[in-house]
């Protein structure tokens, strides 16, 4: 029989696991993104060899599973003499993941802007600075922005792997508290439902956000 | 102690790489057919059913894939359903990707412009009749190259597998380190046999992209 209510005892357990979760999300997916459109100008606009580097660390990335990724930094580095924390380790690892794959999605955003832009910018008498923040960046992102909001919902739903490195995040509240009072089926759904409610809720920020940084649109 | 020399490691992982493309190749088999059906059922517009889904895609997109296998092992198991941990791993991962690929094939089918239903209508065909000689061939050819993207994200899901105790690449990879001590060189290779396996299909999709946006 299902019983929901041996959960309530256990409800500070989901909130911490809640916050640090949220907590992780918002650090990764602000540092991801900052590495993601690092990393795109470089494939965009960088000499050759900078281009590869990026190119293969791409791909590296996107072709295997986070999980090994994880692994690989917090087991596989020490023993080369990296030693770092699991709350190291996770952020490393998701702002690595999401670096990766924000990279691919800003850049098809940057191939957009078209050479006439950067043209009409310089007769126009902007700097390099103001064209790139006003001219290039700016609707670079607002084309792709639906997409890169997706793509930080995933990383943080992919971020439920980190409690295998005993990071105490909300699937760790869940396992903690099936391995309680044995309620593992209400545990994992009241969680689930609880990562559904995040993802929406990111997905509403991702809006208002976008209405911010977009606001031009709507003042022309 | 038992030695491990490299060829030991690499020979142990890639038996267990069997069992990540068996996995895989179940799931994506598990997924399309899943997909396929939601697929037919928003084609009916009728209401209440593209509503369900829509809850659907929404559940399993908006869910870690781990949390659905640990309500699918654990889970299940504690109401009384018992299942191995293949059988969860297989579960969850058919539910995982069925809600992604319906996602994928809708955007494929809307792309195609309204007027075809109608011109379709008004040559006298049936909805069968449209489907099968107007919508599907065109909706398949561009459906073709995100379909063998995502395959990649599913290969990836299988690795989550291992956190359930089924022995495919990744556990074996953990339990070759703990018998070794050697975690850099371990997980190295077991990244290197995912980026083996995940690579080709990249690169398969991206030249399928290319493809057919030409032929458009």
């Amino acid at each position: 029989m299902l019983n929901f209510s041996d959960l309530l005892p256990y409800t500070d357990v989901f909130l911490s696991g809640l916050m640090t979760t949220m907590e992780l999300t918002v650090l990764t997916t602000a540092l991801g993104v900052l590495v993601g459109t690092t990393c795109a100008a470089i494939r965009q606009y960088g000499n050759g060899t900078s281009q590869r580097t990026v190119a293969a660390y791409v791909e590296l990335i996107r072709n295997t599973p986070f999980i090994v990724q994880l692994f690989f930094i917090f087991f596989g580095l020490p023993a080369v003499g990296l030693i770092l924390t699991s709350w190291q380790a996770s952020i490393i690892a998701l702002t690595i993941n999401l670096g990766a794959y924000s990279t691919e999605i800003i850049r098809a955003g940057l191939s957009n802007i078209s050479k006439g832009q950067w043209e009409a910018a310089k007769v126009l008498g902007l700097n390099f600075r103001q064209t790139l923040l006003r001219v290039v960046f700016t609707p670079a992102f607002e084309k792709i922005y639906p997409a890169l909001t997706s793509q930080c919902i995933i990383v943080m739903l992919g971020s439920a792997v980190l409690s295998q490195i005993s990071v105490q995040d909300l699937t760790y509240a869940a396992n903690l508290v099936q391995s309680r009072n044995f309620r593992a089926f209400e545990s994992y759904v009241v969680t689930a439902l609880m990562y559904l409610g995040l993802a929406m809720l990111m997905r509403y920020v991702f809006v208002l956000i976008g209405k911010r940084l977009f606001a031009f649109r709507e003042a022309s | 102690m038992i030695e491990f020399s490299n060829w030991d490691i690499l020979r142990n992982l890639l038996l267990a790489a069997q069992w990540t493309l068996l996995l895989s190749i179940a799931a994506f088999i598990g997924g399309t057919v899943v997909a396929l059906t939601l697929t037919a059922m928003r084609l009916t517009r009728n209401v209440v059913v593209m509503r369900i889904v829509r809850v659907y895609v929404e559940l399993f997109q908006g869910t870690p894939l781990l949390m659905q296998m640990f309500l699918c092992f654990f889970g299940l198991s504690m109401i009384g359903y018992e299942i191995s941990a293949w059988g969860a791993a297989i579960l969850s991962l058919t539910l995982f990707t069925s809600a992604f690929l319906v996602e994928i094939w809708r955007g494929c089918i809307d792309t195609l412009p309204k007027g075809q239903w109608e011109a379709s209508r008004v040559l006298g065909l049936n909805f069968l009749q449209t489907l099968r000689h107007v919508i599907l061939p065109q909706a398949t050819k561009v459906a073709f190259a995100p379909t063998v993207g995502f395959s990649v994200q599913v290969v990836k899901g299988t690795a989550l597998a291992s956190v359930i105790g089924f022995v495919e690449l990744t556990k074996a990879g953990t339990m070759l380190n703990n018998a070794t001590f050697e975690p850099f060189k371990v997980f190295a290779f077991v990244a290197l046999i995912y980026f083996a396996l995940c690579y080709p299909l990249s690169l398969c999709s991206k030249y399928l992209e290319k493809k057919y946006h030409v032929a458009r």
